[in-house]
């Protein structure tokens, strides 16, 4: 999969470096680093979480 | 969370009422996770459903504007997923035994139901004439950004996260701005005396004032009199003074009500004979529930905790009844300073500043109570929070926490 964010959305809010540190990061910088951005599948549960827990609905993941 | 498949998908038909947040996700949830009956989802607000944090914040600066604060990523998300959304229609009863939800426009049937009827603003009385706000709807902050302007006198009555955060939106705006909190020490109860302290202290620091432990005696129409005598002269005065959930249209339906719509550990409402109703589950600001995490009864009135109770009860009410056990989490953004908290606050023994210094604007404090973490709080400290998240998850040991704090 894919994972795409819209920085223009994006307020580092940080709920999906809660639900999945391993693929986003925010830095004390206060930005949002996709850390991978084409994880595998067993990656799933946890990416479709951050998605679910975007507050300003920046994520999108793609096939 | 995404533990457990919900059971075989269900072909009843399922009432959402509540169209915020909790409410759409629920429905969304329902779908999601396998219901191939029909989803009615009933809002009371004549809009379709919109999100809340930007109304005290981007919005009400104007910084974004009102096509953003959609609950949908475009206009057809709801119909694609044969979600039947009513807006305008007011739920105002219930019976439970005959499974009908009474509305201001007639009764509607269900198999199962999902409450999501969120909270109303709480208002203080006033005189007629007084330039008086509240901030919870749509309406509210647009009305309220139009008095936003450069050297408005504004006063803010209630020092919390929605006070205070008006109080940065106005002052951003080039607004005089005085904050007026009854309490000795603003956001004690949501964290504690010293970070309640710490956090209402980017109130001075940025040039709005805040008087603490004084009453209102009344807000007139030249602004606000105080009950030590002294007048604030103001042109708005928005009354931040929490909210009340919205319970008052299930009286006498045979639910336990208190402070909120009780629910059990699944979130399934509980009768006032004490017993978990299984087609009728609560979520979001109005439920309350045992959190067995934290051992402890909550009613949380944030936005991931809408979210996550939303998905919870949806997988609950399709037969999949696990306890619902988060880590509640909220953030807070005034004056360019971003507050978060994971955790709780209440009932703690001790709070460790591991990190800076909140009360200088940037920083991480821990809460323990008996020999665990049970919450940590961060100005300007995203990742560093975050970081505590996992062992928050796992109910860790104070002693862990600090062996991660690098203590």
């Amino acid at each position: 999969m894919k994972i795409t964010v819209d920085f223009d959305r994006c307020q580092s809010n940080a709920l999906c470096m809660s639900a999945a540190p391993e693929i986003f990061e925010v830095r004390d910088d206060g930005f949002l680093y996709i850390l991978v951005e084409e994880p595998g599948e067993e990656h799933r549960a946890k990416v479709d979480e951050a998605v679910m827990l975007c507050p300003t609905q920046a994520i999108s993941v793609s096939a | 969370m995404t533990n457990g498949v919900a059971a075989a998908p269900i072909d009843a038909s399922f009432v959402v009422v509540g169209a915020s947040l909790a409410g759409v996700r629920a429905a969304e949830a329902l779908r999601r996770h396998g219901a191939t009956g029909s989803i009615t989802l009933i809002g009371s607000e004549p809009h379709r459903p919109y999100d809340r944090p930007p109304l005290s914040k981007a919005y009400l600066v104007g910084n974004v504007g009102v096509d953003r604060l959609s609950l949908s990523r475009h206009e057809n998300e709801l119909a694609d997923q044969e979600i039947e959304l009513r807006t305008g229609v007011a739920a105002i009863g219930l019976h439970l035994r005959d499974r009908m939800l009474i509305t201001s426009t007639g009764p509607v049937p269900f198999d199962r139901l999902v409450i999501a009827t969120g909270t109303s603003v709480r208002r203080l009385p006033h005189a007629e004439g007084a330039p008086v706000f509240v901030l919870r709807t749509l309406e509210d902050s647009t009305a309220l950004q139009a008095r936003l302007t450069e050297g408005a006198r504004i006063v803010v009555i209630g020092a919390g996260f929605i006070g205070s955060e008006v109080a940065a939106a106005a002052k951003a705006k080039g607004g005089n701005v005085t904050v007026v909190e009854a309490l000795p020490i603003p956001l004690e109860r949501q964290l504690g005396a010293d970070m309640g302290r710490a956090c209402s202290l980017l109130h001075e620091r940025n040039g709005v004032t805040l008087l603490t432990g004084v009453g209102v005696a009344s807000i007139e129409p030249h602004g606000v009199e105080l009950a030590d005598g002294t007048t604030l002269p103001a042109e708005t005065v928005v009354v931040g003074v929490g909210v009340s959930p919205n319970t008052e249209w299930l009286s006498g339906s045979g639910l336990s009500l208190g402070d909120g719509v009780q629910c059990d550990a699944a979130c399934r409402v509980i009768d006032d004979q004490g017993q978990s109703v299984p087609h009728v589950v609560a979520c979001g600001d109005v439920a309350r529930w045992p959190n067995e995490l934290f051992d402890e009864q909550m009613r949380v009135e944030h936005w991931t905790n809408a979210v996550e109770m939303a998905d919870h009860a949806a997988r609950t009410l399709l037969g999949d009844a696990q306890p619902f056990r988060p880590v509640p989490y909220f953030w807070s953004d005034q004056y360019g300073t971003k507050i978060q908290f994971l955790g709780r606050a209440t009932g703690f023994d001790e709070v460790l500043v591991v990190d800076g210094d909140p009360s200088s604007g940037a920083g991480v404090a821990l809460y323990r109570r008996g020999d665990r973490l049970v919450g940590a709080l961060g100005l300007n400290r995203i990742k560093a929070v975050m970081g505590y998240r996992s062992l928050l998850d796992n109910a860790a040991s104070w002693a862990a926490a600090l062996e991660k704090a690098g203590i």
